[in-house]
């Protein structure tokens, strides 16, 4: 089951760039938030704090708390550590191209050590089954490479991958981005299923993409959050004049 | 002026066809010694390979037959030393430049002294390899050989480990991180997976390169007339032999010579056209 | 708030470390392994450093100029462990003449070569030829030896070597008094065959590396073929050649099997290049093995160390050179 998210006073840098500026949030737990905004906005930099893939980056630096139900990951724990509890789901489909659809999907957990073959084998079909894609593979899990799949598929097998360590939160970064307009509809599907089981972060640039999955939503703007509320409450009558021009189409 | 435009012209045009000519020549002129000399290893040599050079160890002078069974088990134990020590280290460099190093000064300089280190001629590295091993012990021996080739074996693996750790995507590291896998994991099961087809290519040509080589074994593994197998003591090789037998006298000798350069070389092609398979099918099939 | 249940697992993965210690130490064995590469040359310099002091101390500087004159034949002498004469001149030039040579004979063929096969070669044919370029770099130097041996020497014995004596033997460089078709020259023209797939190759790849609008700029001025080669191409690689050439050079130096089999190995200087004579890496190959005396020995270990300090210096310049050139260049095709 999924845990809340509270961020305080959250500041990030890429080098000079102050690219997220005191940002204050609480993401509910089981529920799908999603953070809308202009490209260069913050917002995938923000989903990138909240499972410290952001240090990554050697320039990369960050202030500020972010607890994850009651653990805070930057003084509590390793980033090693929190990734596991934390999936996340790319912009772009990136399952290991060398290795079998079976593979990709029990790879959270094999190279974590864990090696109960007979339950990796239910991880495997629960994870595939939850992401909608097992009926479509489940004749060549270990025949065909991941990298063999259409990209729509490959995306839904990374979101596999993600769950089958059983994650509290799942961030998306875009995920459906660079999908066509079938892909993209299987994927706000098991968006909306998954949503009682996980608490999920979801970016996105597509608004209408937010109204139809999200019970939350933020607008970002220039580093900063602008304004943070229900779905309903932000594309019908948002408290601020920025939200309401970038929901109407006025900019971005 | 409309005249000498003409004559100019015409001249320009005959001085694009001499170049064009004399570019045809020379590479036919570069042709001609490689099919010249596969023309002779494989008359010379076919003509003298027979079961008894596979199997039989060189006759003594004077009497005919025998064969280079010993030169040729002596060049796959030196081998195998040499790849137990090249490939892990190579591609543990390799590894540091794509993986740790990326745009750092050290980096920089270990990836240029790699390349300078590559330029070094073979036989200093077999001098260097007979005073670390051979004068403390007081002994020839293939493990002095071994290692001599061990060690021309690591710049170039490492370089090329690099350049293909470089071309797996940045993607693939961020999922793989992104699962919470730890990060020596992930260079192993991952990145370092992913990109060994290309890998193991690399690994191939210094290989091909290392096994030909007979400067570094001239005072290290010496060479042997009769079976050996101990890492110990002297041992033949298949190049060496081949030295030997070309600059003695005798008639038979050369043929063996010849047949002995026929293995080697059919064994390199062998290598390399297999390398040339692999990454013509493209090194990382699939990842972009 | 009750405890939250953890699946099986999540207990897995909550109770696996975050491996600090191993990925701490699977860095550190990266960086080791990387290291050994300086480390190597430390330990071959200071090897052959320590090796050769004998000689070192013996001789200094002069080991490389000293001539010895013998005082039976009042002839020069530079090289007779047995006498004690011990002066690396005569391989010091027999090393410069047969590279230098290779080198004259190498770089007009390389550059030709490389510019039929990246301006004017027909698609179908490049590949092949490219890697038959390839197959020429894959080649031992033992086995370029044996075929110099029995195949190249005979025939500069038969009909090279004759024609040139006739025709060119009055500039005193191709002289009679050797026949047996051994020497520098040979070495020279296996040599160029060994480093011609070396300067093509890099010099291949430094052309491929000139932006194509540096060609068509040309072209639009209504060049013909060669006037863009010439101007929109060589002249904006020649650096990179020049790096190229120089890493054949480098190569040339010190290459040992092929010399050995066919320059003759005699520590003397003539002018002939149809003469015998040794080089630095030919003499060590040759000598060393029956080397008895500590001072013979060392003397072969300080020449040996005297062709890694060049080697090195030659290929350090080279890549330079060639990197200036292909740095921020798009990958090269192979």
């Amino acid at each position: 089951m999924g845990v809340g998210i509270e961020v305080t006073n959250l500041n990030a840098w890429y080098g000079t760039n102050h690219t997220l500026q005191d940002i204050n949030l609480n993401i509910p737990a089981n529920h799908a938030t999603a953070l809308i905004g202009p490209s260069g906005c913050g917002k995938s930099t923000f989903v990138r704090c909240l499972n410290r893939m952001h240090e990554t980056n050697p320039i990369a630096r960050v202030t500020g708390t972010v607890r994850i139900g009651d653990l805070d990951i930057y003084n509590d724990t390793t980033p090693v550590e929190i990734r596991r509890r934390v999936g996340m789901v790319f912009q772009r489909p990136n399952p290991f191209p060398t290795m079998s659809i079976y593979d990709n999907v029990s790879a959270g957990l094999k190279l974590n050590g864990y090696s109960h073959r007979q339950s990796l084998d239910e991880v495997v079909e629960k994870s595939l089954k939850n992401s909608a894609l097992w009926d479509e593979v489940k004749d060549d899990l270990k025949k065909k490479s991941g990298a063999s799949l259409s990209g729509g598929q490959q995306q839904r097998l990374c979101i596999a991958r993600a769950l089958a360590v059983d994650p509290e939160v799942l961030l998306m970064d875009e995920p459906a981005s660079a999908l066509d307009p079938v892909s993209t509809s299987k994927i706000e599907d098991l968006i909306f299923q998954l949503k009682s089981q996980y608490t999920i972060v979801i970016v996105t640039h597509n608004m209408q993409q937010a109204a139809r999955v999200a019970e939350n939503t933020g607008f970002f703007l220039n580093g900063r959050m602008v304004e943070f509320d229900s779905t309903h409450k932000i594309f019908t009558n948002p408290s601020d004049k920025r939200t309401e021009d970038y929901i109407t189409g006025r900019f971005g | 002026m409309r005249q000498e435009f003409k004559t100019r012209t015409r001249l320009r045009g005959v001085v694009d066809k001499a170049a064009t000519f004399l570019a045809v020549l020379s590479t036919l002129l570069v042709i001609l010694p490689l099919v010249a000399i596969f023309i002779y290893l494989i008359i010379k040599g076919a003509s003298s390979l027979n079961l008894d050079f596979f199997t039989k160890i060189p006759a003594p002078v004077g009497e005919s037959g025998g064969g280079m069974a010993n030169a040729i088990v002596g060049s796959v134990t030196l081998l195998a030393l040499a790849s137990l020590i090249g490939v892990p280290v190579g591609i543990g460099g390799g590894v540091y430049l794509a993986e740790f190093g990326r745009g750092t000064k050290l980096a920089n300089a270990i990836r240029f002294t790699a390349d300078v280190l590559n330029g070094v001629p073979s036989i200093v590295m077999g001098l260097a390899a007979y005073s670390l091993i051979v004068v403390p012990q007081h002994h020839f021996s293939a493990f002095a050989g071994g290692i001599a080739l061990g060690i021309m074996m690591i710049p170039t693996i490492c370089r090329t480990t690099e350049e293909m750790l470089l071309m797996v995507p940045h993607a693939v590291r961020e999922a793989a991180l992104g699962l919470g896998v730890p990060n020596w994991r992930s260079v192993i099961s991952i990145t370092v997976k992913t990109a060994s087809p290309g890998i193991i290519t690399g690994c191939m040509l210094a290989f091909a390169r290392v096994a030909g080589e007979t400067a570094p074994l001239i005072f290290t593994a010496l060479g042997n007339d009769f079976w050996s197998t101990s890492l110990n003591e002297p041992i033949a090789a298949l190049p060496l032999q081949i030295y030997v037998y070309a600059i003695s006298p005798y008639d038979d000798w050369h043929r063996l010579a010849w047949a002995g350069a026929l293995v080697l070389i059919v064994l390199i092609v062998l290598a390399v056209s297999l390398v040339r398979f692999v990454t013509s099918r493209g090194v990382l099939k699939g990842t972009s | 708030m009750p405890p939250p249940e953890h699946s099986a697992i999540r207990r897995f993965l909550l109770a696996r470390g975050n491996s600090a210690i191993a990925d701490r130490v699977f860095r550190a064995l990266m960086i080791l392994c990387a290291l050994s590469i300086f480390g190597i040359v430390v330990l071959i310099a200071w090897q052959l450093i320590e090796r050769s002091q004998l000689s070192w101390q013996a001789f200094g500087f002069n080991f490389f100029w000293k001539t010895y004159i013998d005082p039976t034949t009042g002839l020069p002498s530079y090289w007779d462990p047995v006498n004690g004469y011990f002066s690396a001149l005569p391989f010091v030039y027999g090393t410069l003449v047969s590279s230098l040579l290779s080198l004259l004979l190498a770089v007009p063929l390389a550059i030709g070569v490389a510019i039929f096969l990246t301006e004017m070669c027909p698609g179908l044919l490049r590949a092949p030829l490219a890697f038959l370029t390839e197959l020429l770099a894959a080649i031992p130097s033992i086995i370029y030896g044996l075929w110099a041996v029995f195949v190249l020497v005979p025939l500069l014995r038969h009909y090279v070597n004759p024609f040139l004596i006739k025709s060119l033997g009055w500039t005193g460089f191709f002289d009679d008094s050797n026949p047996t078709g051994l020497g520098f020259f040979a070495s020279a023209v296996i040599l160029a065959i060994m480093i011609l797939p070396i300067i093509s190759s890099l010099t291949r790849e430094v052309m491929t590396a000139v932006p194509h609008s540096q060609r068509e700029a040309v072209l639009a001025l209504g060049a013909t073929r060669w006037e863009m080669i010439r101007m929109g191409v060589l002249r904006n690689a020649r650096v990179g050649i020049v790096g190229g050439v120089i890493l054949g050079l480098g190569r040339a130096l010190g290459e040992t099997m092929a010399v050995t089999m066919v320059i003759g190995n005699t520590p003397e200087i003539h002018r002939s290049l149809l003469a015998n004579g040794a080089s630095m890496a030919s003499v060590i190959a040759n000598e060393f093995t029956e080397a008895v005396t500590d001072m013979h020995l060392s003397a072969l270990i300080e020449i040996g160390l005297a062709l890694f300090i060049v080697t090195i210096i030659v290929n350090a310049i080279a890549r330079l050179l060639v990197w200036a050139v292909t740095r921020g260049a798009p990958a090269t095709q192979r």
